[in-house]
């Protein structure tokens, strides 16, 4: 599959707006920037409300999957673009999840929201009304995720990708730094993980490098492209991100994200962690 | 454990409520200047540590760690400016930035 195939530009956006068969869908953990301006035609899913179990700590099943898309007007036929503010992690996150529930036609707008908003592209209020449909999903691709007994299998044998910030990565910090700081987990990485953090892979306005410098980036940080891998952040956001780049953009076949990240691993009892630079 | 995800707060004048500034490092500003700009934290080497979208009102906050940091304004047209700070626990870093 080509980068193309997988991510547009903001011209071929603007392009296919009313395009048949082409649904634009905003992904946001704060939906006000939705409700403040979106892109024309763009319906909303709300990271937390639609994407995830309201009890549970786990994504919404695929009957609640196949609810939200046909109450959206999404077909199975139709191509999905994704996008979204914080660089395109909640619309990654929402691809990874995509690809978890088996969508056959889905993008990421490359840069996102921010890119559309550097360039004083066209924002507006109005709500598109999209007839429903009847989503059907498949069901979930395990090939995709990666759960915690995964990756205290991986320690030392696959690789493991922490691509949070490096303070994060010590434990200096225990979340990214526009969000207050927690105290409820232990800080750290898992052994023998590298740490890339995910903005190496974007550039400053929130689009991809290009495949060469990914490449050279996660092999020069000690990312076996000959080993499966493994990314986790925080939550699993930054990881999709990570995990796009990795399987979607340099078509690694055995890449999965970690969605339990070291919220959940931080705070498991037992399991190794490593303080520090990584060794 | 939190069940917040890694979006922002609002980026609001006075610090959230609930927040005990005794336990952070804060670093916020105003940004003055035409159209959406957005505030980019870089630690002592130059990396990434967080970024948010700058208020309508100008405003935005990081809470970091204790440091030496550097707050980058992006802003349309390629401009960026970057501006160095310390971060120090229990206080508030204040910056002003014109892009």
């Amino acid at each position: 599959m080509s980068r193309s195939a997988v991510l547009v530009d903001a011209d071929w956006v603007e392009a296919n707006l009313d395009t048949p068969g082409v649904v634009l869908v905003e992904v946001d953990e704060d939906t006000s920037a939705y409700d403040k301006g979106h892109i024309r035609g763009a319906v909303k899913i709300d990271w937390r409300d639609d994407l995830q179990d309201p009890v549970r700590r786990d994504f919404v099943d695929k009957a609640g999957f196949e609810a939200l898309l046909s109450a959206r007007g999404i077909a199975n036929d139709d191509t999905v673009v994704l996008y979204g503010g914080n660089n395109n992690w909640f619309a990654a996150y929402a691809y990874w999840y995509f690809k978890l529930y088996g969508h056959e036609n889905v993008k990421l707008l490359d840069g996102g929201r921010k890119k559309w908003e550097l360039d004083s592209r066209e924002l507006v209020t109005d709500v598109p009304e999209r007839p429903a449909t009847n989503y059907q999903a498949k069901d979930q691709d395990l090939s995709l995720r990666a759960f915690r007994d995964d990756v205290v299998a991986a320690i030392g044998t696959l690789n493991l990708v922490d691509v949070r910030s490096p303070d994060e990565f010590t434990g200096k910090l225990l979340a990214p730094a526009h969000v207050p700081q927690e105290a409820a987990q232990r800080g750290g990485h898992v052994p023998t993980a590298r740490n890339i953090p995910w903005s190496k892979a974007a550039n400053d306005d929130g689009t991809f490098r290009s495949n060469e410098e990914l490449k050279e980036l996660y092999a020069g940080a000690g990312v076996d492209f000959g080993k499966d891998t493994i990314a986790y952040c925080r939550i699993g956001e930054r990881s999709a991100h990570t995990w796009f780049v990795l399987h979607e953009l340099l078509e690694q076949p055995n890449v999965k994200n970690y969605d339990g990240s070291w919220t959940e691993y931080g705070s498991l009892v037992g399991v190794p962690i490593e303080l520090g630079e990584a060794r | 454990m939190t069940t917040q995800g890694c979006a922002a707060p609002e980026q609001t004048v006075a610090l959230p409520a609930g927040i005990d500034l005794s336990t952070q490092a804060v670093i916020q500003g105003v940004v003055s200047g035409p159209g959406t700009a957005y505030a980019r934290l870089l630690d002592d080497s130059g990396e990434f540590t967080g970024e948010v979208v700058v208020s309508d009102e100008g405003i935005f906050r990081f809470f970091a760690a204790p440091g030496q940091w550097t707050v980058r304004i992006i802003a349309g047209g390629g401009v960026t400016k970057d501006v160095s700070v310390e971060a120090k626990l229990g206080e508030v870093a204040q910056l002003a930035v014109t892009v």
